[in-house]
């Protein structure tokens, strides 16, 4: 986020979580431990739960899946795991509503929405950045919504503060690297393979060659997902960018958990806990 | 709740509806019609469009591209396809309507290609493209299975390894045209995510062809999808208009007054009104899926009556939605109709007021089918059924002199399965 657009913010300077965040990572020496959850998957309580509990088990920013009937981009993991959101009540509104909740008790850990456009356009998108920022999102990760189609969303989130976060894929040519970082803040999204989540693990070495490449057109943190799966990938993953985003198997952890009806058991969000905890020991291992 | 477009927090979205000098020039750089149409899809995909795109435009202004299609159209599918006049349709409907009344319906007899649909015109078209772009493998999305068909035909034409996406559910009640594809040498995949219709086959699709962006063409059968599928699906269908143009003037020494034409994703109906669209004495009807009425919450796939704007499958576009903006699942006796989305074309039409869009439910259609078997023996597709539908309600309300022309674009081979049981009839 440019300065000025922190400056005229009112109240809390929602945007800036994200770069203080970084830059306090930076200070540290380290990347950062991006996990990512379902909203209501798979009810709202333990979702809540795993949300609540993210911080502490070592998440620097956490990211937030918004159920959707059509993620064209997800695997079968995450295609689940909306599905089982979408059957336990999970709206757009519900979910604004569990980062309200998170607020209350974390004022500093960053919060992305990562979703498809068409429940924003329902909710109503300037309504939506307003609502989704005076609950405390930070930033907005919105799969469908490339930067020629953005004109609907992205004038309000820098006004309102919200970071819009960016998908660069190894597909992206070195014209379109420009055209996609121009219309991105916050920080950039490394799509580690090309496909979509959950489905591959990402080449190291490929890493360590299109990351500098990302670098050298931008100021922006990077940080990787889409086949970050193993506490060893996610550190390698956060050393040679800024930050890791696991999503897929965390959720593979936590859906083992659950009953044949696929609902929550006792040790359901402990697991996915435990399981951010290895990844962020991995990830703070020194250098 | 308001409809989308017109809720004050998607404002950017709401392009101001100016009627345009010509109703043909559509979409503009950007892919869009008025507000609908686009590019809406994952950055993944966005280089994969784009090339499309590009090979797209380098194709049209190509002769020699124009030429093979062409060739293909005349010695493979059989075109140009006959503008045959119902007589008995016409004189039966005319039995029931007053003295002077009962319009001459004609049918454009795309069922009549190979392959049983209009599909091929644009599967033809796409696959010479995908050779052109050097691209090794096509992949498809079905839902009736006739698009799947002509893409598998092509394929085999062409010497490619083919892939089609269907939805399980449409697996299991389409099994003949999924051993035809099998025949053809495609490989099949059922899909299980969502409820396992067209829908989800979309978007596997699109999935699949994100992890195999390399040597993977996805060739798309309707005038859905990201830009440049809309425009390109219809300039290749739009032979059906064309044609129609011709032969009527032939036939009756000027233009047809009404056409009618059935929607699913919209690429035969779109095929046969764009080149009439500037011909302001043309009126034109698009058909949609009424299913169990349009009434019902999830009993139809009438995208345009019962829904409102939204994004999904690269375009914004009516949608069959709820209201948090979850895509509800179309039904339509019909498998070919049965998409909750449209083509954003017709989505601008619509708006425009430049197409009616009205809807033949499931019980109409049945009717349209059996009427049409017995009265011309000629077994229509439960698609164009619902066309033929509506013209049962309309040519009786029309004067003698009135030229219908319906599109008859597929035949029911397909569908006897379906009809027979609906009809209590065992094999
Ligand atoms: C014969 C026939 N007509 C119509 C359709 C619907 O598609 P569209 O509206 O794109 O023509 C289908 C789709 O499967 C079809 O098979």
């Amino acid at each position: 986020m440019s300065a000025t657009a922190t400056e005229t913010r009112p109240v809390v300077a929602t945007g800036s979580r994200i770069a203080a965040r970084f830059a306090a990572l930076r200070a540290e020496g380290r990347g950062a431990l991006i996990p990512f959850l379902e909203a209501y998957d798979p009810d709202r309580a333990t979702s809540m739960e795993i949300l609540r509990g993210m911080p502490g088990a070592g998440a620097d920013l956490i990211e937030i899946g918004v159920p959707f009937t059509d993620p064209m981009a997800d695997g079968p993991i995450i295609q689940l795991a909306g599905q089982r959101g979408l059957k336990a009540g999970a709206t757009l509104g519900g979910t604004l509503e569990m980062v309200r909740e998170f607020r209350a008790g974390d004022s500093e850990t960053p919060v992305i929405l990562m979703g498809y456009l068409n429940p924003i356009l329902s909710y109503g998108a300037e309504r939506f950045v307003a609502d989704a920022a005076s609950a405390g999102v930070d930033g907005l990760i919105v799969v469908d919504m490339p930067p020629e189609e953005a004109e609907v969303l992205a004038p309000h989130a820098a006004a309102a503060g919200l970071d819009i976060i960016r998908l660069v894929a190894p597909t992206t040519d070195a014209a379109r690297l420009d055209v996609v970082l121009n219309a991105s803040s916050g920080f950039v999204y490394y799509v580690a393979i090309t496909g979509i989540t959950g489905t591959r693990s990402a080449d190291p070495a490929a890493l360590e060659a299109a990351i500098p490449r990302i670098r050298a057109h931008t100021d922006l943190p990077i940080c990787i997902g889409f086949g970050v799966r193993t506490p060893e990938q996610a550190g390698h993953a956060a050393r040679v960018s800024d930050g890791a985003v696991v999503a897929s198997a965390l959720i593979e952890t936590m859906s083992r958990t659950l009953d044949s009806e696929g609902r929550a058991t006792p040790g359901t969000a402990q697991a996915m806990l435990d399981q951010v905890r290895a990844l962020a020991a991995a990830v703070r291992a020194p250098r | 709740m308001p409809p989308a477009h017109l809720s004050p927090g998607n404002a950017k979205l709401n392009k101001p509806l100016t009627r345009p000098n010509t109703f043909r020039s559509g979409p503009d750089a950007a892919g869009k019609f008025g507000g609908f149409g686009g590019r809406y899809v994952a950055e993944t995909l966005m280089p994969l469009i784009l090339e499309v795109e590009q090979a797209y435009n380098a194709a049209k202004a190509d002769p020699a591209f124009d030429a093979e299609w062409r060739r293909l159209l005349t010695h493979y599918v059989g075109r140009p396809s006959p503008l045959w006049y119902a007589e008995r349709v016409t004189e039966h409907l005319r039995a029931e309507a007053a003295p002077g009344m009962g319009a001459k319906v004609y049918f454009k007899r795309d069922e009549l290609n190979h392959t049983g649909a209009h599909k091929i015109n644009a599967v033809l078209g796409q696959i010479l493209l995908a050779k052109r772009m050097g691209k090794k493998r096509i992949i498809a999305e079905t839902g009736a299975g006739q698009h799947g068909v002509a893409t598998a035909t092509a394929c085999a034409l062409f010497n490619l390894p083919c892939t089609v996406f269907m939805g399980a559910t449409d697996v299991a009640r389409q099994q003949p045209n999924v051993f035809r594809m099998k025949l053809l040498g495609a490989e099949v995949v059922a899909v299980e995510s969502g409820a396992a219709t067209l829908k989800d086959a979309m978007n596997e699709a699109l999935r699949h062809w994100v992890a195999n962006v390399e040597d993977t063409y996805y060739c798309i059968g309707t005038v859905a999808g990201p830009h440049p599928y809309p425009v390109m699906v219809r300039d290749f269908q739009s032979v059906i208009g064309s044609e129609t143009r011709a032969q009527m003037m032939e036939a009756e020494g000027r233009l047809p007054d009404v056409l009618v034409a059935a929607i699913g994703g919209g690429s035969n109906a779109m095929g046969l009104f764009h080149p009439f669209l500037d011909d302001a004495d043309v009126r034109m009807l698009g058909v949609e899926a009424g299913g169990h009425g349009v009434d019902t919450v999830t009993g139809h796939a009438a995208s345009l009556t019962g829904g409102r704007p939204g994004v999904l499958h690269g375009n914004r576009t009516y949608l069959l939605q709820d209201e948090h903006g979850q895509i509800l699942e179309g039904h339509s006796i019909s498998a070919g109709l049965d998409y909750p989305g449209v083509g954003p074309e017709h989505a601008w039409l619509h708006e425009l007021g430049r197409v009616e869009y009205v809807n033949a439910t499931d019980d109409e259609a049945l009717a349209a089918f059996q009427l049409c078997s017995r009265l011309e023996g000629i077994i229509p597709a439960l698609e164009p059924a619902h066309a033929l539908a509506h013209v049962i309600k309309v040519a009786p309300t029309l004067p003698e002199s009135t030229l219908i022309v319906m599109n008859m674009c597929g035949r029911g081979d397909k569908d006897i399965f379906t009809v027979a049981r609906l009809l209590g009839e065992e094999f």
